[in-house]
């Protein structure tokens, strides 16, 4: 009896202090919203329990649906956008000496900028009065204008997005490609294999789980843009900017519709909910799957 | 006290239910540890995995239930949208059946 020793459990307590800030900061805001989306409050004194009406609503927005299209379009151009320049952005930068601390400073100079900044950077610079790249179109005899044209506020705000955002892939494919061992290369010259077939064959697979970061940090971010097209377009003209968040943001702070709001960022919670599960689990499985590969080699 | 953040009953129980969940879990957790098997979902599966799939596949199944209720009762000709407890019982077999076989 005496052999076996009691194990101190006491240092659970030590993780009441984040349990009790994740419980004010995370769960009863969360458990508030919920509250809020089953009722119809018109002052704090007046107020009608509505059951699932708000959800309803929200499932038969039309705005909604055509926000959630635009919002997914915007998501997957940013992908097919970013993660090929990222790649070929890091394929090109150089490998060691002071060329390569100074690239590396240049590329990152992007990321350092607020997310306001970028928006007003970029108002500025599409102006076609007095921006360098409005100007220069208008000059150049394109009729750009993203303050009136859908087509181009979608473009800039893609393009805003893709220069702000595209040096972050551009680093992690930069660490996964520096990362690999000399030998491979060596291998591959020795079987005299083409520039593509070393993209192909060993950078590619070896980039692998810092694309698959990329790819999750890139659609996720993407998913929640707020800021950006808030200072560029505000959601205009019309609503052909007007992304998930953005038109959340009009029903919860500009009309103060607490019910619909909290039942729409609920449904918005459930949408992200799945697509970080399917990430995760996707990623977790390429994880698994190199480990195998590599017990093969 | 809490007056001023106008709970309400429904909720409460909601709650309760999702707390009481996690309790039941955890005591069945140390009763009997759980282990990772493959069910006919895509991924292998432990205990709590299939309770989250589950629980997120029936709040989806609410949530259609809730966007095309005016529709059903456009097809099947009814005086009016039909109870969201249908989806409840659906969205409770769906969840028993995931954390059965899943």
């Amino acid at each position: 009896m005496s052999t076996i020793k009691p194990v101190n459990q006491k240092a659970w307590w030590l993780v009441l202090p984040v349990v009790v800030c994740v419980a004010f900061s995370a769960v009863l805001p969360l458990m508030t919203v919920v509250n809020y989306s089953l009722q119809d409050i018109i002052s704090p004194e007046r107020r009608v329990f509505v059951g699932t009406e708000w959800f309803a609503a929200a499932m038969r927005d039309e705005e909604l649906h055509s926000a959630l299209w635009r919002q997914l379009t915007f998501s997957l151009a940013v992908l097919t956008v970013e993660i090929p320049l990222g790649i070929m952005l890091a394929l090109s930068m150089p490998a060691k000496g002071w060329k390569a601390s100074a690239v590396l400073v240049v590329v990152a100079l992007s990321l350092l900028i607020p997310w306001n900044v970028v928006g007003t950077i970029w108002q500025i610079f599409g102006r076609a009065d007095i921006g360098l790249l409005g100007a220069m179109l208008q000059k150049m005899g394109f009729d750009y204008n993203y303050t009136g044209n859908a087509t181009h506020a979608w473009l800039t705000v893609l393009v805003m997005d893709v220069w702000h955002w595209t040096p972050l892939v551009a680093l992690l494919c930069y660490a996964g490609l520096r990362s690999i061992p000399d030998a491979y290369y060596q291998a591959a010259r020795i079987d005299g294999a083409s520039r593509f077939a070393v993209f192909r064959y060993i950078q590619l697979p070896k980039m692998r789980g810092v694309l698959m970061i990329a790819v999750l940090l890139r659609f996720m971010d993407s998913f929640m843009i707020y800021t950006e097209p808030f200072v560029l377009t505000g959601g205009g003209p019309g609503n052909a900017t007007t992304f998930l968040s953005e038109y959340l943001t009009q029903k919860a702070v500009g009309q103060f519709d607490v019910g619909p709001a909290a039942a729409f960022s609920l449904i918005y919670f459930l949408i992200i909910l799945l697509l970080c599960f399917i990430l995760y689990n996707w990623m977790q499985r390429v994880g698994t799957a190199d480990k195998e590969g590599a017990g093969h080699e | 006290m809490f007056d001023w953040m106008v709970w309400t009953t429904p909720v409460a129980v909601f709650f309760i239910c999702i707390a009481l969940m996690l309790a039941g879990m955890t005591v069945w957790e140390i009763k009997s540890p759980t282990t990772l098997r493959k069910g006919f979902l895509p991924i292998a599966t432990t205990r709590g995995d299939r309770l989250f799939i589950g629980l997120l596949i029936a709040a989806y199944i609410n949530l259609a239930f809730v966007g095309l209720a005016g529709k059903f009762a456009e097809w099947l000709q009814l005086e009016q949208e039909p109870s969201v407890w249908i989806s409840f019982a659906v969205s409770i077999a769906v969840l028993a059946l995931v954390m059965r076989k899943g």
